[in-house]
């Protein structure tokens, strides 16, 4: 751990100190969206979401190198693509109640299908596997902002929605007879939820966005009893997991994605076993 | 339903009330005022309502009118469109055909006056909410409102007494028993502030302890408002409410104020069952078994 902290002040590791800020300020809408998540049942179109965000960042590839935009980033193409993604999705769960599951199955392939296609036309080499499984590396100084920014955003509009949030996530048909837009404030979940997922794609990977966004939540949810409490505390835990996770890959020369996850799941693996266990002794 | 067989069930009613020796004029008399008198008013008013969640119709050509202080249950089988019926009065789902009126508006417009409470079980029981939580939604109302004040804690509290849920303000929703659940549900109906109250199900799940207290509630609370509500439990029913409206695809109204309990559980008992039956009544008429 101390070494850990030397070499975060090692000026050289300028690449580990953004990887720390990054998920850091990350966290906090992490732990908040990813309550929402959790609690309303929604981590399958979280997940469609994130693998939708690949098709994003291929046409990003495919403007910047093939077109000629240059300012056109990876990054921008992967929120256009989250928000459209979640429009999309949203419309099939408010309309097509019925073949939902299927819709959005497709969707998160198709989404991927995408990307790999727009990457294919894109001349030059690009190493996908750091979009797909995160890299620290690819973190810069211009996503410190975006992330402080999108972070703003979201913790904004979600304390200040937080009633009605929580109203149509519990009952959505009750929240639309006291004269709320039951599918707006839907639609406002899972755009946030897509701005969230893009920050997580930078920490973790676009295959593991789930997982960091759920598991923190999850394990929360285990000690909290109202939403505002899962909330505080899942953003303690996402702290907690990807702190340890990058010093531990950094120490032992792993990916950080991947530690982080496995951290994160088998600390709600303990968490849930010991749950039972209690639950059982109790009973 | 056929045709024949609504007029078949109305003159076996009939007979029945003739045969018991009671004035069936008063019913008829009831049901009289009920078509012609204009000057009344009516809280829920259907005409000529079809709906179908898909070709096949729910609910067709249904004419309806509940007055102002009613209470009223609407009873039938599963599946025979009761449900669906309270959330054509809430305008959750649109008539195919038809017209639906409440508190003289369309139900859109009246929803804030309405308290409904759903089948709990539509609801996420894993969901972190407490009681209290639960409760102040129904004081959810349009604008920016950040917080809800301490008038609205006030009154959510209020309503949690009023079903005598107050001291589990603070536990967990999803701690609760399934009757428990039901009374937060009624709390949190109430705090609308409702003129009209529509329940469904509110009697499943209860023990019949409980179901008294449920019982002298919903009196009480008819003295200022409307109720209506969707039970299975004709038991109940006949013990409570004034009217029966019973729904097979198609509604039939039985007016029961003049009547006294153990009358009105044989008749519309008798009756209900025989709507709620799939069995095909003979020529002759139908007897009681």
């Amino acid at each position: 751990m101390i070494e850990f902290l030397h070499a975060l002040m090692n000026p050289d590791n300028a690449f580990l100190r953004l990887a720390f800020i990054v998920g850091t300020l990350a966290s906090v809408p992490f732990g908040i969206m990813g309550t929402y998540v959790v609690t309303r049942r929604i981590s399958y179109l979280a997940g469609a979401i994130s693998h939708c965000v690949f098709g994003g960042i291929g046409m990003g590839l495919y403007l910047q190198n093939k077109v000629g935009l240059t300012w056109f980033d990876p990054m921008i193409g992967a929120v256009m693509a989250a928000i459209f993604a979640a429009l999309i999705i949203g419309m099939v769960s408010l309309y097509a109640k019925q073949r939902e599951d299927t819709v959005i199955g497709a969707l998160w392939a198709v989404g991927m299908a995408s990307g790999l296609l727009f990457v294919d036309i894109t001349p030059g080499y690009f190493d996908l596997s750091s979009y797909l499984f995160g890299d620290i590396l690819l973190i810069s100084h211009q996503d410190v902002w975006m992330v402080a920014g999108l972070n703003v955003l979201v913790v904004s509009l979600s304390l200040f929605f937080y009633n009605r949030l929580l109203a149509v996530c519990f009952d959505e048909e009750f929240s639309a007879l006291r004269g709320i837009s039951v599918g707006a404030v839907y639609m406002l979940l899972l755009c946030l939820t897509a701005l969230t997922v893009v920050l997580l794609v930078r920490v973790v990977g676009i295959v593991m966005v789930i997982a960091l966004l759920t598991i923190p939540a999850a394990v929360a949810s285990q000690f909290a009893k109202r939403l505002w409490q899962t909330m505080v505390l899942a953003v303690f835990f996402c702290v907690a997991f990807t702190w340890t996770g990058l010093g531990v890959s950094y120490n032992y020369s792993l990916s950080s994605g991947p530690t982080i996850i496995m951290i994160a799941g088998l600390t709600y693996l303990a968490v849930i076993s010991f749950a039972r266990l209690a639950g059982k002794r109790r009973g | 339903m056929q045709p024949g067989l609504c007029i078949i069930l109305w003159a076996f009613f009939y007979a029945c009330c003739l045969a018991c020796n009671h004035t069936g004029s008063a019913i008829i008399g009831a049901d009289f005022k009920k078509v012609f008198n204009m000057t009344k008013e009516y809280d829920i008013e259907l005409d000529g309502v079809s709906f179908g969640y898909t070709r096949q119709p729910v609910l067709s050509n249904v004419r309806l009118q509940v007055e102002r202080g009613e209470f009223a249950s609407i009873v039938g089988p599963n599946g025979g469109g009761k449900t669906t019926l309270l959330k054509l009065m809430l305008g959750l789902l649109q008539p195919d055909t038809g017209s639906v009126n409440v508190l003289g508006v369309s139900p859109e417009k009246a929803r804030l006056r309405v308290g409904y409470m759903p089948q709990y079980s539509h609801l996420d029981p894993q969901f972190p909410v407490t009681v209290m939580d639960v409760v102040l939604m129904g004081r959810l109302r349009k604008g920016a409102m950040l917080m809800y004040s301490k008038k609205d804690r006030e009154a959510a509290m209020a309503c949690l007494e009023e079903v005598q849920l107050a001291e589990l303000a603070n536990n967990l929703y999803s701690e609760l028993s399934g009757g428990q659940r039901q009374r937060v549900l009624i709390a949190r109906a109430l705090c609308c502030q409702p003129d009209l109250l529509l329940l469904d199900e509110p009697t499943s799940n209860v023990d019949p302890d409980m179901q008294q207290s449920l019982f002298d509630m919903l009196q009480k609370l008819n003295k200022r408002m409307t109720i209506l509500l969707v039970s299975h439990d004709l038991g109940f029913v006949s013990q409570v409410v004034r009217s029966v409206i019973c729904v097979s695809r198609e509604v039939v109204v039985h007016p029961t104020s003049e009547l006294d309990g153990t009358l009105i559980k044989e008749i519309y008992g008798g009756d209900c069952r025989l709507v709620r039956h799939d069995h095909r009544c003979s020529e002759e008429g139908h007897c009681h078994d």
